[in-house]
């Protein structure tokens, strides 16, 4: 099953720790440990904070551009993750083990709608 | 009633869940599965009539439910139904093995999904009497005093949930093991309490949910005979509903513990209660429901109240507060502590508990402490403690009770 783990955390507090040039990035060791379980990663990254977002609505003839995510909220997605893995126990763990979770954030888990 | 009859009830409860179980393995569609189920049953009552009983009749009904899922996928033209039909055909009905030791029942597999920390604690109790007890949606949301069309839709949704999320059918592994079994123990404990608080009489027709928990935790402790704490919580429960005889007098007040008549006692749920208890403490693995039924099987070995053994009470709950830091544990611990050391002893005890403001709008709080303060005779004080207590009772049995104390110190 394919799910996307939404990286949920305040963006002042529970954003990435900054690391150096020559030292790896906080996910990477939670990458090679969802690999070598066998979960794959199908895409990911963190995203840039939400004042840079822009919402956009449309009527069709009309197009309404607002700055700003689409809700303001106490947490923020951060970033995000999709991976393949055989069950939602499996996703469950991949979420448990994100350095967003283990520093305070929550990991929401979507299974994505499978494309028969 | 006929013996075919008799003979599909008794199946009913014996074999449901059983069926069930096998029938979601095979299909991995819980609606299919629990449709074809009741339609084997149905077909049972004219045919166990005229052919006569089978003699395995949960064979039989797992056969006849599977035979017409397939019935039911083959005349559906979809893709998905062929897919399904495929593997329902190259499923065996009897289950694979789980880990080295033998072969699963599936109604464990159903027990570990039904409780499935991903769903919510209401989806949980009510999938586990609709797949596993087999009680109706109707039955169910009386039980739980809500509208049958909101059951049905708490049904449908967690099913959809389980489906469409990816929860898997299975007994967790090893690592998730521990974690998922205090779930089930959880919901059934859950499922017993909700029985026992219910008040009697009100709804004749409402199902006995502590009977159906405790019929669930004898399965359960019989599927895994190896985790002493479903023991545990099977004794606790027969411990406790021993003596649910006692527990109300003509009127339907409450009876406290101490003035009980203990020859109203199951004597008999008593014994099995213990003999269970004692086989899961030689496991030598202790945890929460040994050491509550640990504690049950002190009051229901004690010929009075006063020939309790209080010493032996206080040191189980100081070990039960050790493994699960709790108020409420402190409260129950505190009781005793008072009956075993004195009185004042375990006033000071309530008070710590009442100026740590844990326990703040729970009405045992008040109730225990105007309850020492009576037995102290410093009636006044007893008097605005009950006071309190009634204020924050949330039953009517129990309020009369705490009405009846306060008449008795005010007088």
């Amino acid at each position: 099953m394919r799910y996307m783990l939404l990286m949920c955390g305040n963006e002042e507090e529970d954003g990435p720790a900054a690391h150096a040039e020559d030292e790896e990035p906080c996910w990477m060791p939670w990458a090679r440990e969802m690999q070598a379980r066998g979960v794959l990663l199908v895409e990911g990254s963190q995203l840039q904070p939400t004042s840079t977002a822009t919402t956009v609505r449309s009527s069709g003839s009309e197009v309404l551009v607002a700055d700003g995510p689409f809700a303001e909220t106490k947490e923020q997605i951060l970033g995000y993750d999709v991976i393949e893995c055989s069950d939602l126990d499996e996703a469950i763990y991949a979420a448990s083990r994100h350095p967003v979770a283990l520093n305070g954030g929550v990991v929401e888990v979507r299974p994505v709608l499978a494309s028969v | 009633m006929t013996d075919a009859q008799a003979a599909v009830a008794e199946a009913f409860q014996q074999e449901w869940g059983k069926v069930v179980a096998t029938l979601i393995r095979m299909t991995g569609d819980w609606d299919l599965a629990e449709e074809c189920t009741q339609d084997a049953f149905t077909t049972a009552l004219t045919r166990w009539a005229s052919d006569g009983v089978p003699d395995r009749p949960g064979a039989w009904l797992t056969t006849t439910a599977r035979n017409r899922a397939l019935d039911r996928l083959r005349r559906s033209k979809t893709e998905a139904a062929k897919l399904q039909e495929v593997a329902v055909l190259s499923v065996p009905e009897e289950p694979a093995p789980w880990g080295d030791s033998g072969v699963t029942d599936d109604r464990l597999r159903l027990m570990f999904t039904c409780c499935h920390p991903a769903l919510t604690l209401e989806a949980r109790v009510a999938l586990t009497l609709r797949t596993l007890a087999g009680l109706t949606t109707a039955e169910i949301a009386r039980a739980f005093l809500v509208p049958e069309a909101t059951m049905a839709k708490r049904l449908t949704r967690a099913k959809h949930k389980i489906r469409d999320a990816g929860i898997p059918y299975r007994v967790p592994p090893a690592h998730l093991l521990p974690e998922r079994t205090s779930g089930v123990l959880g919901v059934l404990y859950l499922l017993f309490n909700e029985g026992y608080s219910a008040s009697a009489g009100e709804d004749l027709l409402r199902p006995d949910l502590s009977a159906e928990a405790i019929r669930l935790g004898r399965l359960l402790a019989q599927l895994m005979p190896d985790e002493p704490e479903a023991a545990g919580l099977l004794a606790l429960m027969l411990l406790q509903n021993a003596r649910s005889a006692a527990r109300l007098d003509e009127a339907g007040d409450l009876v406290s513990l101490e003035d009980q008549e203990r020859s109203r006692w199951d004597g008999a749920r008593i014994a099995e209660g213990i003999r269970l208890l004692e086989a899961a403490l030689r496991l030598q693995r202790a945890g929460p429901y040994q050491l509550q039924a640990a504690i049950a099987a002190c009051h229901a070995e004690a010929a009075s109240s006063i020939d309790t053994d209080w010493a032996q009470i206080v040191m189980l709950y100081g070990e039960l507060r050790r493994i699960l830091p709790s108020a409420v544990v402190e409260l129950n611990r505190a009781v005793a502590v008072a009956m075993a050391d004195g009185l004042e002893a375990g006033l000071a005890l309530v008070d710590d508990l009442a100026a740590s403001g844990q326990l703040t709008g729970y009405y045992l709080l008040p109730a225990t402490r105007a309850d020492l303060l009576r037995r102290m005779e410093r009636n006044a004080e007893a008097a605005a403690s009950y006071r309190e207590a009634l204020e924050l009772a949330p039953t009517d049995p129990e309020r009369r009770y705490l009405a009846r104390r306060l008449a008795e110190v005010s007088s």
